[in-house]
């Protein structure tokens, strides 16, 4: 069924008794060309792209618990392409030319809303910093516009411009940045890949695969074993255990990045704003409240709660440049399990099973990715080779020296 | 989380600094080690779910480094000793 106003207005008009389901629940065939393991949104937007740009017709997405129920049901919704480094930028600012033509494309309100995201910039040596980024971000075909602090005043006169500490001198603004609703992309691609053929198999949990001389032929699930000529790991904070089912060991821990919503407010940030001298970001749900978050907790863990350290830093932080949340109740926190990689930046590659694919260490940054993450990886899978904007994020990267390494922190996830 | 320091007793782990897996300690001699003993010394982590032994340092404390056991799923903390005492038991200092 294809979605439009029209069809909203018609069945309005007759007591909404048209509507189907989004998607199907069909039961596992015995083998399949591909197999995605992961239904979150980089998982739903791999099948996706296969089914409507490779092509691809035997293709089901295994999901341990429901559709959706990772980190793309709870992040902070942001997306942007404000990178510095050649293997990453292009591939962020291909993810967010895809965001910008997304609802047409899979014929779904995911609510894109491109109000610009804002770094605040709080010393000369990082208004030199974000200078050189935003000369890399428009390299590679990104906005980026310097802000000074009249020009930061007319789009958010709240700020605390004279800190003791931390006073603003300047921004750097990406107009195209901004925020999206987290969940309806889940649904989008869901909806999209199932009415192209794609199974999405929910309460179906991997426990190993079939793997015999360096080649892997398929998977074994709660719901039976399953074959498949290609496998596709997309797990997120899951990474290192399902990898470890292979026999694989991978470059990633699991760290808890917590996030923030207050009450509802009358609309009162214009975009998305980040802290530049400490880590915290923020931005005001369609609902009105505010989404905010910081730091991750620093410590390896899978129990999707943080601790309250990391709470009163991220509430510093707010207070450091926006006195007035100070304000705000919150009226609900979480944690999420983020996949950590040793530099910071992600992996789309092949293993060296036959067969045995893996997309991962996202680290907190996974959700604007979803689009081009998928699209990528659905090229690899499908094409054998990766995706122009992708070649950099090869699991071999740290033997062969080419860390990926935006924050230049060498090899400690907690410092990333 | 609360840390029982073996010297200065319980401690709030915001005092610390975590450096991930404590196999970090067993680290392949430079000279002599292949570059995937390095490689894999450097960059791959078990990344359990559960119990996992791992390096903290007390940054705003004695700056020791300690070895503490603790559960990835709860953050039960099992067991602190020096990390010292851990290395020295598996010969890697004096």
């Amino acid at each position: 069924m294809r979605y439009s106003a029209l069809k909203i207005l018609t069945q309005g008009l007759t007591g909404n008794k048209g509507w189907t389901p989004v998607w199907r629940e069909p039961e596992p065939q015995a083998e399949y060309d591909i197999i995605v393991i992961g239904g979150g949104g980089h998982g739903l937007s791999t099948a996706y792209y296969l089914a409507k740009e490779f092509g691809e017709k035997r293709v089901a997405v295994l999901e341990k618990g429901w559709l959706g129920s990772g980190n793309i049901g709870r992040n902070t919704t942001i997306i942007r392409s404000n990178y510095l480094l050649e293997g990453n930028q292009p591939f962020y600012e291909m993810s967010l030319k895809l965001w910008e033509g997304l609802e047409q494309d899979f014929n779904y309100n995911a609510m894109v809303s491109q109000r610009g995201i804002m770094n605040l910039i709080h010393s000369d040596p990082q208004r030199d910093a974000f200078v050189r980024r935003g000369n890399a971000m428009r390299l590679s075909g990104a906005d980026a516009v310097i802000l000074d602090r009249d020009g930061i005043r007319e789009k958010a006169p709240f700020l605390d411009f004279d800190n003791g500490r931390f006073p603003i001198q300047g921004a750097i603004w990406q107009p195209r940045g901004g925020t999206v609703r987290h969940d309806a992309v889940a649904w989008g691609y869901a909806r999209g890949a199932d009415s192209r053929g794609v199974d999405i198999i929910q309460n179906c949990e991997v426990t190993g695969f079939q793997i015999e001389n360096g080649v892997c032929s398929g998977v074994e699930t709660s719901k039976g074993a399953i074959k498949a000529k290609k496998v596709a790991v997309c797990v997120a904070g899951s990474s290192s255990r399902v990898m470890e089912t292979a026999g694989m060991r991978v470059p990633i821990e699991s760290h808890v990045l917590q996030a923030f919503v207050t009450e509802g407010l009358k609309p009162v940030i214009p975009g998305v704003i980040t802290f530049g001298a400490g880590h915290f970001y923020v931005s005001q749900s369609d609902k009105g409240g505010l989404v905010f978050g910081g730091d991750i907790d620093g410590y390896n863990t899978y129990a999707q709660r943080g601790n309250l350290p990391v709470v009163e830093d991220v509430c510093e932080g707010g207070m450091a440049i926006m006195p007035m949340i100070g304000r705000a109740r919150l009226l609900r926190m979480w944690g999420g399990v983020m996949d950590m990689s040793m530099d910071g930046s992600p992996f789309i590659d092949r293993t060296h099973i036959d067969g045995l694919y893996f997309n991962g260490g996202w680290c907190y940054g996974g959700f604007k990715a979803t689009p081009a993450s998928g699209f990528c990886y659905a090229h690899l899978l499908s094409t054998g080779s990766p995706h122009p904007t992708a070649t950099a994020y090869r699991l071999d990267r740290f033997r062969q020296g080419r860390q990926i390494d935006e924050k230049g922190m060498g090899n400690q996830p907690n410092l990333h | 989380m609360i840390i029982n320091h073996p010297l200065l007793g319980p401690r709030d782990a915001a005092e610390f600094v975590n450096r991930g897996d404590a196999c970090q300690i067993d680290r392949p001699d430079g000279m002599t080690a292949s570059m995937d003993e390095m490689h894999d010394y450097a960059y791959l982590r078990d990344n359990p779910a559960g119990e996992v032994r791992e390096l903290w340092y007390h940054e705003q404390g004695d700056r020791s480094w300690l070895v503490v056991t603790r559960n990835t799923l709860t953050h039960e903390i099992t067991s602190v000793e020096m990390a010292r005492d851990v290395a020295r038991a598996r010969g890697r200092s004096t």
